[in-house]
Order: C-alpha cells, then sequence, then structure tokens
C-alpha cells in the first residue's frame, strides 16, 4: 500500500499546472475577446494559437494520463465525492479536446483563417455553411461557461479538502515534491463521510 | 471496505471550532468570488454602460431595423469575383505573398452602407468594396474599403454616436437636425472630415469609383523595415459625376449599372499603395494624409463576374479588415479593432438567421449573359 504514489508524476504535474493556467487565459480571453471593442483583435490572435496549444497537449495528457495511474484518493473522500472528482475530470479531458475542435470547425465554416503565426495557418476542416458556424459557435460558448462551471468546482473542491477537511488532497498535484516522511494521502479504499463531518464538527 | 484507523489518525488534525470552520468557508467564498467577479468583470456584465460589440451591433438595428439573415451594416450589395494581377512593385514594400509577381483569385462584395436591404439607391449613399485575396500559400487578405475619402469620425465611440444621430426621426423620415448638431459640435474632428468628404465629387456609379481603405495598416518588408500605409482602388474608368438633375426611377439603378457594364466588359482597379511618413496620423482615419505621399501602384483588380447575394459566395464572407497575410498589419487606430469586433458580431447574428431574398436576384444579375 505505501508502495503507491502519492503525488502524481513530475511530467503529469507539469502538464497539470501548464494547461491549467492555460484554459484559464483562455476561458478569460474568451470572455473578455466578445465584450471589448479596443482589444478584441489583438485576443484573438492569443486565443486561436492558444487554442490550438491546448489541443495538442490534451493529445499529450490523455496519453500520460492512460499511462500512469493517478495516486489515490484520499480515505475522506466519500464513494459520491470520488464518482463527482473521476466525472469531472474525465469532463475536463474532453473539453479540452471538443472545446478547440469546435473553435477549429466554426471557424472553418465561417472561412475565418486560423492564424497561428506569421503565415502558418491551418487547413479549413468543415465546408463553408453559415448556419453550421452558427451552430458550433453557440456551442463554443456554452461549452466555454461549462467549462468555467467545472473549474470553479473543481477549485471550490480543492479548496474545501485543503482548509477544511485538511486531508492534504492538494499534495498529490503540488508542483514540488512533499517530504517522505510527510504523509500524505493515504490509499484507503472506502467511503468516510463520518470522517469528514467529525472533521468539519 | 475497511478504514485503517491507524492510518486515519496519522492524518487527522486538531479539530477546527466553529468559528474557524466558518472563516475558513468564507476564505473559500471569498477565492470563489473573486475567481467569478474577475470573470464578470472580463465579461464587461459589471460595466453594462460600456460600448460592445453587441451594443455596436445593436445601434445598426435601432436606426434600420432588424433584418435577418442581412449584414447589420452595407445590407444591400451584390457579388463579384476576379483576380488580382500584381505586378511585383509591393514587394519592396511589404513580403506579403500576394504582392509577388502573379495572379490571385478575388471574390468581392460591391455594397451601400446602412442596415436596410431593399433601400432604394442614391447617389450620396456610402459606396462599399469587399475583396477577398486568396493567396497560394492558402493565406488570405481581405479588405472592406468605401468611397470616401476619409471616415467621419475618430473613434468608435464616435461612431456610435454619429449612428444614433443620424438616426431618422419618425415624423419627419430624417434625421433630427439638431441631434447631428450636437454631435457636430462633440466632435470638430467629423465636420472637418465632413467638409472633406462632401468636397469630393460623387461619380455616376460603382464602376468608376474610388474605394479607400481609410484606416492605416503597417507593411513590414523582407529587410524587417515597418512602414505605415494606407490603399485606395482607383477605377480605370473614367469619372463621370453622379447625376443630380432627377432621382432614378429604379430603386436598384447602381446595381443594375454596375451588371450592365460587367456583362459588357470586365472592370478594373489599379491597387495604389500609399506610404506615409513619420507624423502621418495612423490612428485616426478622419485625417487625410498629405496628397504628396508617395503612392505605389501595386497591380491591377480584374472583376469579371458578378453574382447575386443569394448565391455568391461573398455572402457568407466577413470582410473583416483584420483578416490579413503575414507582411501587413494592424496599426494603432482604435477603430480598426472595433470594426474587426463589431464586423464579426454582425456575422454571428445573420449567420443562425433564416433569410429573405436580396433586392439583387440571380435573375438581375445574369441579365446580359
Amino acid at each position: 500500500m505505501f508502495t503507491e504514489r502519492r503525488q502524481f508524476t513530475h511530467f503529469s504535474r507539469l502538464l497539470h499546472w501548464t494547461m491549467a493556467a492555460m484554459v484559464l487565459t483562455m476561458l478569460c480571453i474568451g470572455v473578455a475577446m466578445v465584450a471589448w471593442l479596443a482589444n478584441y483583435h489583438v485576443l484573438v490572435s492569443i486565443h486561436r494559437p492558444l487554442g490550438i496549444a491546448i489541443l495538442i497537449l490534451v493529445v499529450i495528457r490523455l496519453v500520460n494520463r492512460l499511462m500512469n495511474r493517478p495516486p489515490p484518493f484520499p480515505a475522506t473522500m466519500s464513494r459520491a465525492e470520488r464518482l463527482a472528482a473521476t466525472a469531472s475530470e474525465l469532463m475536463m479531458y474532453a473539453l479540452m479536446f471538443v472545446l478547440p475542435l469546435v473553435g477549429w470547425g466554426m471557424l472553418s465554416a465561417a472561412r475565418y483563417p486560423i492564424v497561428l503565426f506569421g503565415s502558418v495557418h491551418l487547413p479549413f476542416i468543415l465546408p463553408h455553411d453559415a448556419m453550421l458556424y452558427a451552430v458550433l459557435r453557440r456551442a463554443h460558448t456554452i461549452l466555454a461557461y461549462l467549462f468555467f462551471f467545472t473549474f470553479i468546482a473543481h477549485f471550490g473542491a480543492i479548496l474545501f479538502h485543503t482548509l477544511v477537511v485538511r486531508d492534504g488532497m492538494l499534495q498529490r498535484m503540488l508542483p514540488w515534491n512533499i517530504r517522505p516522511q510527510e504523509p500524505a494521502s493515504p490509499g484507503v479504499d472506502g467511503p468516510s463521510p463520518r470522517l469528514v463531518r467529525n472533521f468539519i464538527k | 471496505m475497511s478504514i485503517d484507523l491507524k492510518t486515519r489518525a496519522g492524518v487527522a488534525r486538531p479539530r477546527l471550532s466553529k468559528a474557524g470552520t466558518l472563516a475558513r468557508f468564507a476564505l473559500i467564498g471569498v477565492a470563489l468570488g473573486a475567481v467569478a467577479g474577475t470573470f464578470a468583470y472580463l465579461g464587461g456584465w459589471l460595466t453594462p454602460s460600456e460600448l460592445t460589440p453587441a451594443r455596436f451591433a445593436d445601434a445598426f438595428e435601432q436606426v434600420d431595423g432588424t433584418h435577418p439573415g442581412f449584414r447589420r451594416n452595407h445590407a444591400k450589395g451584390v457579388g463579384v469575383s476576379g483576380f488580382f494581377e500584381s505586378n511585383g512593385n509591393g514587394v519592396r514594400l511589404s513580403t506579403a505573398v500576394v504582392f509577388r509577381e502573379g495572379r490571385v483569385p478575388v471574390l468581392g462584395r460591391f455594397s451601400l452602407n446602412g442596415g436596410q436591404p431593399y433601400a432604394a439607391d442614391t447617389p450620396d449613399a456610402v459606396r462599399g468594396l469587399g475583396l477577398e485575396f486568396s493567396l497560394p500559400d492558402g493565406e488570405l487578405w481581405r479588405t472592406a474599403t468605401v468611397n470616401l475619402p476619409v471616415f467621419p469620425v475618430r473613434t468608435p465611440e464616435a461612431f456610435h454616436e454619429l449612428i444614433l444621430a443620424s438616426k431618422p426621426d419618425p415624423s419627419t423620415g430624417k434625421p433630427n437636425p439638431a441631434k447631428m448638431e450636437a454631435f457636430l459640435a462633440r466632435h470638430p474632428e467629423s465636420t472637418k472630415a465632413l467638409t472633406i468628404i462632401k468636397g469630393q465629387p460623387v461619380s455616376s456609379g460603382f464602376e468608376n469609383s474610388t474605394f479607400h481603405s481609410l484606416n492605416a495598416f503597417r507593411f513590414t518588408n523582407a529587410a524587417g523595415a515597418s512602414i505605415p500605409v494606407r490603399w485606395i482602388l482607383t477605377p480605370t474608368e473614367p469619372f463621370k459625376p453622379a447625376s443630380t438633375a432627377s432621382v432614378s426611377q429604379d430603386r436598384n439603378y447602381l446595381f443594375h449599372g454596375l451588371i450592365a457594364q460587367i456583362h459588357r466588359q470586365p472592370l478594373h482597379w489599379h491597387l495604389i499603395i500609399i506610404v506615409g511618413q513619420p507624423g502621418d496620423p495612423t490612428n485616426d482615419a478622419s485625417i487625410p494624409w498629405p496628397a504628396e505621399r508617395e503612392q505605389v501602384d501595386v497591380g491591377t483588380l480584374t472583376l469579371d463576374k458578378v453574382e447575386s447575394d443569394d448565391t455568391s459566395a461573398a455572402r457568407d464572407i466577413n470582410f473583416d479588415p483584420l483578416v490579413l497575410p503575414a507582411g501587413i498589419a494592424s496599426s494603432d487606430d482604435p477603430v480598426l479593432s472595433a470594426r474587426s469586433a463589431v464586423y464579426s458580431q454582425s456575422y454571428t447574428r445573420r449567420a443562425g438567421e433564416s433569410r429573405q431574398p436580396s433586392a439583387i436576384t440571380p435573375a438581375d444579375t445574369s441579365k446580359g449573359d
């Protein structure tokens, strides 16, 4: 049991924090660029290549995730919490794939060039079709809000575990290595909601 | 499913007091609130008076009504196509592939300003020509030009004011002169620009109109030198003044004239790059550059096909002036970014709407075939 990894691998943690910054930047740029006249062009010029960078990184990340078992959940998590955590992880992976693809697709359908830098640009992946653009454009917004709310739930959950439950859940993903003697989340199976209640009494 | 009590004891921390727990929940609330608040601020929800692309498009709809499926401005138009033959003179100014000697296909659209797709043609309606150059390396260059020598306003905010000030009064059907006077009193630069605009004679049709980029852009050449430029399209058709005698009986006389001309022979324009000098304003399209600025003829645009908006691929193109190839970049003109944002808003609105047939039908554009 104690030979289990307590933290995600270095590479997993690097990917997590890099992509966390990229995704948050992306969500902020996305919501700002449709609301501000002055910075629209600059923001759009960042949004497109950054989205494609996320798409490339999430492929690497998925392969890495499948190859490396994550450390176990803390014993303090109930079955429902574990289910929710797994579901939100799946959701964020799916969104990191789908949002850039929908973006690429909608720009293709509207024949907006997808310029990465200089003269380097991506090919169009869908036919020129304004109605198709309209549907994908709407989907892009809805999925982006979904991502934002999933992020809020993820952020709220980790704050709750770190500040209230204090089960060291955050240590699994800390960018630095935790000391071996420091007991991180022990790999104990099974829910213990009573335990959580006791902690916060 | 067993719980290892020893291990659990290892993790356990001293219990939190009620106040401590509450304080920690409050901290979580503050953190989440800060994230949500930042997001809301960036999304413009906390600044409802700020001018956004959506409010800009709303202004066009307020003045001209909502016409589903049509552009919110320059709603009436026809598609055209042809090619641009570059003579290579632009290579020393910009690395853009479009300036290398050779021919690239062009898709375009002639239009009249305003959001009413069935308005009658008038000599003083602003004529637009949107162009898309398809470069051999797959890059696109789009430019949206008009037949005004300067833009009537300096900033996006002033343009928004001008749109609202020119809204026809329901009782007279014409803009309220008091509102326009108030606008001009607030914007002396617009008075100057309108004097320049009114001083330029209007030509008889699209085919002999000169079209201007209005805003400045920046060209970068192979040596890395960045220069401010504007461009114009000068027609090879000789200038004839617009008839002032009587308004035509034909509501679409400008478009019908263009269609007849293109069926007779292809129409040509020279693409002239105006090279700015240090000190020439690049962030204010309401001010003309000195007439003696160097002008470089970089090639000839030929338009030999005309098609109704109903069937033309140009209908579903957003002639966003900031769709630029490498070698051409935006200037510091705030109107450029705003045009890009508002065009995009207009495109997104109309793309999802079902639309009525255009004023200029496929039957109109095939006449003379």
